[in-house]
């Protein structure tokens, strides 16, 4: 390595996932900057996740499958070449020539080219309509082309999938995404030959097929035949032809070794740079991760192995000696809705192997463990219907399970799921490579409290998530020997979670904190049950917040109904629906402002918020704004924010439904909904979205057809992106959905839980949440609508009620010996020409322009 | 500003006590901004009808909040919580009970007395 040279140059070829993971292990650890990377990618956009790229098909845009955040691209010592193919690599001169023409040097090369798709020598297979499926661009022409051919069409549009494997399934999956009819045509006797057996796969043929897909096992595709340039037929071996319209290829893949071939590196006999256990080509500078790298004499086609080997290099880089540990090919998919495992030594190919397995038709399932001939130490298996288990039997492989291995087959909640503690050097997430001892050591040593806190320090489970269920439960584990209480109990006064009380409460039909504390608590409560027990009663319709005992579990914001400042001033926020606001609205709310020397911005969402009234000010200003036909816009409440709107159809050239009408009628019907967070919703007119409505607790998107519903999305602290809940809904439909969304979150949620949590920790995920919601799975469907059809019913503007009754007012007085003395301790400074709270230091030096009485502007 | 605002009831403020208002302007389990010899307090009445008298200057945010707080217990405590960041305080005490993250800082408090109904506050602060 070139003494006096303070950073070493990295080239990095393929811009895949694996990559990624090298650049990120290796800007994570080398903090002396010992590395500039420069990583060419040939694809127009960042490293993304294309182990997901079926999820493109179910309402996720491109951008949602990108891995991880921006900053790794923002790195200084990071140049991501999006677009770029490297050309040439001159290994004497260290240089690499791009499609640019660009010459890069570099001190080590990485070659993560990755894999082409296999396309078999087939007649007709550049037809018009024939696809492979490997990048987003692939699924994206496919996608273009099936919705152009679905007009030409009238009828449904056809496809075929040639390759039953683990890519042949998802591709069908895909197709079935697609509303079309699909075939998939294998060439082996049976499914997935190289995960599953003759039973898994006999499972499997029965579970795909029961969704509406045929399967053609021991089938050779012999000929594609066109009509103008089109596929329209398939013609095969033996067997009938197949008419078609689409066929995806997808037989495997190749490595893409041709830029080491060319500068004359090795590669295998069937492809793949040969590399050692280090990823070391013959060339010190130069290594091979990924699926191109051939590497103990075989291409591995799992992220998994490939994350490893980028470790791997990154740890050689610095001066480590990371070893290739052999691969680990578990799989766990879940492919066209159907759980397929397989881990270890799942075909028994060691002598001397047990077989315990169960299959059963009726239910749906096949499941075998492979165990060593005293039936104590488990080898591997496969799981097809229901992979449940699977979490908690691939770190067991090459140990003793303990008790009888059958007991791990039965389904699940017919017993307790027995979890042997696992050995600290187990891997629980192999994705990341993170093993049991990590995720303990994050509770013991690192402080985690929860799953979020273990899956940041530890990253397991944030990849492919097929562990998470296993890594929650050690971390509950770990979390009760270390005697921290694990438990759903409110706080010290209440056992119960807040789902539970609200149940309680609920069915029991109690309306006031005393009876409640009296029958399931203790004590007289505290800042977390009380407003908890609020809110509780405000989402049952028992009344008005600030009536009787329940004004005293209100917080200050609820309590005075506006939210408290840093200085002890208020801010208020008049509801403006939809954002849609009249010329008189806005001078009544400038007038108001101005009256009272409030400071005034817009906000996020949509409306104006005026800062800095006093306590006793409060109930002069809504007198005005209800006066002038304004209402609470309960920003200061955990309930409905906002219903964000774009301009929709009235007024967009490319709006296709009226956005602005249908926020505004979501907002008048949500108003006032107390819940266990705020909830936001966004409405947009069209696909380009301006209303940003995706980074909203529920998100509407118009379409040609009706309105596309999204949810579980926020913004803040962990953005999150809306997912796709149902499509092209009409109105009336579309709101029964939301209607029963909210409602269920409301009832079922955790203190503080926004919705994206609560449909990530909810059992089952978005799916069940989908079942409750459109397919009313749990039959509470019309109780659901009930409850909201109450809340509708039963709504008034809290502002308006307090100022009518004197009672209710008194709370507003400055001081209990002096209603009407201002509180003297504010001070600001005038910026921008509005005000603002002094700061300390200009308390101190004396120079501010305003005492309590804020007399701005005048 | 150094100005007392009594609710002069003769005869009934004692020599160091100011009777500041009756038990019937304090609900129960809230608490009120009061001023007294001058200086801002937070008077809260619980469920008990026990009252008591803490500083309404909340030492973590330095805004004078703490009447606003949240009343309720902990263990056998009377306590009140910080609207602005949640710190727990013993009402009797003013001892910081969960400084929430922060080096704890306590409450000053004043003795109190109710007398035929009128809410008394001792002039001076109970000693540390």
């Amino acid at each position: 390595m070139p003494q006096g040279s303070p950073t070493q140059q990295l080239v990095v070829i393929g811009g895949g996932m694996v990559a990624r993971r090298l650049i990120d292990a290796l800007r994570s650890r080398d903090e002396a900057g010992t590395w500039e990377v420069t990583l060419l990618c040939e694809e127009p956009r960042a490293p993304y996740d294309r182990v997901a790229l079926t999820s493109y098909f179910t309402g996720r845009h491109p951008e949602d499958l990108a891995l991880g955040g921006q900053d790794l691209w923002d790195d200084p010592l990071v140049t991501l070449r999006r677009g770029v193919r490297a050309d040439r690599i001159d290994r004497d001169a260290r240089t690499v020539t791009t499609s640019g023409g660009a010459v890069l040097p570099y001190d080590a090369l990485v070659l993560a080219t990755g894999s082409y798709a296999a396309v078999p020598p087939v007649p007709g297979k550049d037809l018009r309509g024939a696809f492979v499926y490997r990048t987003i661009d692939d699924v994206a022409d496919l996608r273009a082309f099936v919705e152009k051919r679905r007009g030409e069409l009238d009828r449904p549009v056809r496809g075929a999938v040639v390759g039953g494997g683990l890519l042949g399934l998802e591709a069908a999956g895909a197709l079935t995404a697609l509303d079309m009819e699909s075939t998939v045509v294998e060439f082996a006797p049976r499914l997935m030959p190289l995960q599953v057996d003759d039973g898994g796969g006999a499972a499997l043929k029965r579970l795909i097929e029961a969704l509406g897909v045929r399967v053609r096992t021991s089938t050779a595709t012999s000929k594609i035949v066109g009509d103008r340039g089109a596929v329209s037929r398939m013609e095969f071996g033996e067997g009938p032809a197949l008419d078609v319209d689409v066929v995806i290829f997808a037989v495997g893949v190749r490595p893409r070794d041709e830029l080491a071939r060319d500068c004359g590196l090795e590669v295998g006999e069937r492809g793949g740079v040969l590399v050692d256990d280090a990823c070391a080509t013959a060339d010190p500078a130069v290594w091979a991760i990924g699926e191109v790298a051939n590497i103990g004499g075989r291409c591995l086609g799992l992220v998994a192995p490939g994350y490893t080997m980028a470790e791997i290099v990154a740890d050689r880089l610095l001066g480590g000696a990371g070893t290739f540990p052999g691969a680990d090919l578990s799989t766990k998919l879940k492919l066209l809705g159907v759980d397929v495992a397989s881990f270890g030594d799942a075909f028994a190919q060691e002598p001397g192997g047990l077989e315990v397995v169960i299959s059963d038709p009726v239910a749906g399932v096949y499941k075998k463990l492979v165990m060593s001939d005293d039936a104590r130490t488990l080898r591997g298996g496969i799981l097809v219907g229901d992979a449940s288990a699977y979490a908690a039997l691939r770190p067991m492989v090459g140990r003793e399970l303990g008790g009888d291995p059958a007991a791990y087959l039965l389904p699940e909640g017919s017993g307790p799921a027995p979890v042997g503690d696992l050995p600290d050097d187990a891997t629980v997430c192999s994705c990341n490579n993170v093993s049991a001892g990590a995720v303990r050591c994050a509770v013991t040593e690192g402080g985690c409290t929860d799953l979020g806190g273990v899956k940041a320090c530890t990253r397991a489970g944030t990849s492919c998530g097929s562990c998470l269920p296993l890594v929650k439960r050690l971390v509950t584990t770990e979390l009760e020997r270390s005697g921290i209480e694990v438990s759903n109990a409110l706080c010290e006064h209440f056992e119960l979670s807040r789902a539970q009380l609200f149940d309680v409460v609920r069915v029991q039909g109690l309306t006031t904190f005393s009876e409640i504390i009296a029958a399931h608590g203790r004590g007289r409560g505290c800042d977390i049950c009380k407003p908890v027990i609020g809110s509780i009663l405000a989402s049952l319709g028992t009344g008005h917040i600030l009536e009787g005992e329940r004004a005293t579990l209100q917080d200050t914001n609820d309590h005075v109904m506006a939210n408290l400042q840093k200085d002890g001033s208020y801010s208020v926020v008049p509801r403006i629906p939809g954002g849609e606001i009249t010329p008189e609205g806005l001078i009544v709310i400038g007038e108001v402002a101005k009256d009272f020397g409030l400071y005034t911005k817009i906000t996020g969402g949509q409306r104006i918020d005026l800062f800095g009234a006093r306590i006793e000010q409060l109930p002069q200003i809504w007198k005005r704004l209800v006066d002038n036909g304004f209402e609470s816009g309960h920003a200061y409440g955990k309930s409905l924010r906002t219903v964000k709107s774009c301009v929709g159809s009235t007024w967009c050239r490319y709006g296709v439904q009226d956005s602005v009408g249908l926020a505004i009628a979501l907002e008048l019907r949500y108003r006032g909904l107390r819940s266990p967070h705020k909830i936001k919703l966004g409405v947009s007119g069209c696909a380009r979205e301006c209303a940003e409505a995706r980074g909203k607790d529920v998100g509407v998107i118009a379409t040609d057809n009706g309105w596309n519903l999204y949810v579980g999305g926020n913004g803040g602290f962990t953005p999150r992106h809306a997912q796709l809940l149902a499509e092209d809904l009409d109105t009336e439909t579309l709101v029964r959905a939301i209607d029963r969304f909210l409602m269920f979150y409301v009832r079922t949620a955790d203190r503080l839980q926004r919705t994206a949590a609560w449909v990530e920790d909810h059992e089952g995920g978005l799916e069940s949440i989908r079942s409750v919601v459109i397919d009313d799975s749990l039959g509470i469907g019309a109780d659901l609508d009930a409850a909201m059809a109450g809340h509708v019913d039963g709504y008034e503007d809290e502002w308006a009620a307090a100022l009518a009754d004197p009672e209710k007012l008194r709370r507003f007085g400055s001081f209990v010996n002096a209603p009407d003395r201002a509180d003297d301790s504010f001070a600001y400074v005038a910026e921008r020409g509005q005000p603002r709270p002094a700061t300390p230091e200009e308390r101190t030096s004396g120079v501010l322009i305003a005492g309590t009485t804020l007399e701005v502007r005048r | 500003m150094t100005v007392d605002v009594v609710t002069e009831e003769p005869g009934l403020a004692l020599p160091g006590w100011v009777a500041v208002c009756r038990v019937g302007d304090l609900s129960p389990e809230r608490g009120a901004a009061a001023l007294v010899g001058g200086e801002q307090l937070a008077l809260f009445r619980t469920h008990t009808d026990d009252v008591y008298a803490v500083q309404q200057l909340d030492p973590f945010s330095g805004a004078h909040v703490m009447s606003r707080g949240i009343v309720g217990s902990r263990g056998d405590a009377p306590t009140v919580a910080s609207p602005m960041y949640k710190q727990v305080f013993d009402l009797r005490t003013g001892e910081c009970l969960d400084p929430a993250g922060r080096e704890p800082q306590p409450l000053r408090t004043w003795a109190t007395d109710v007398r035929d109904g009128v809410v008394h506050v001792s002039r001076h602060e109970v000693a540390a």
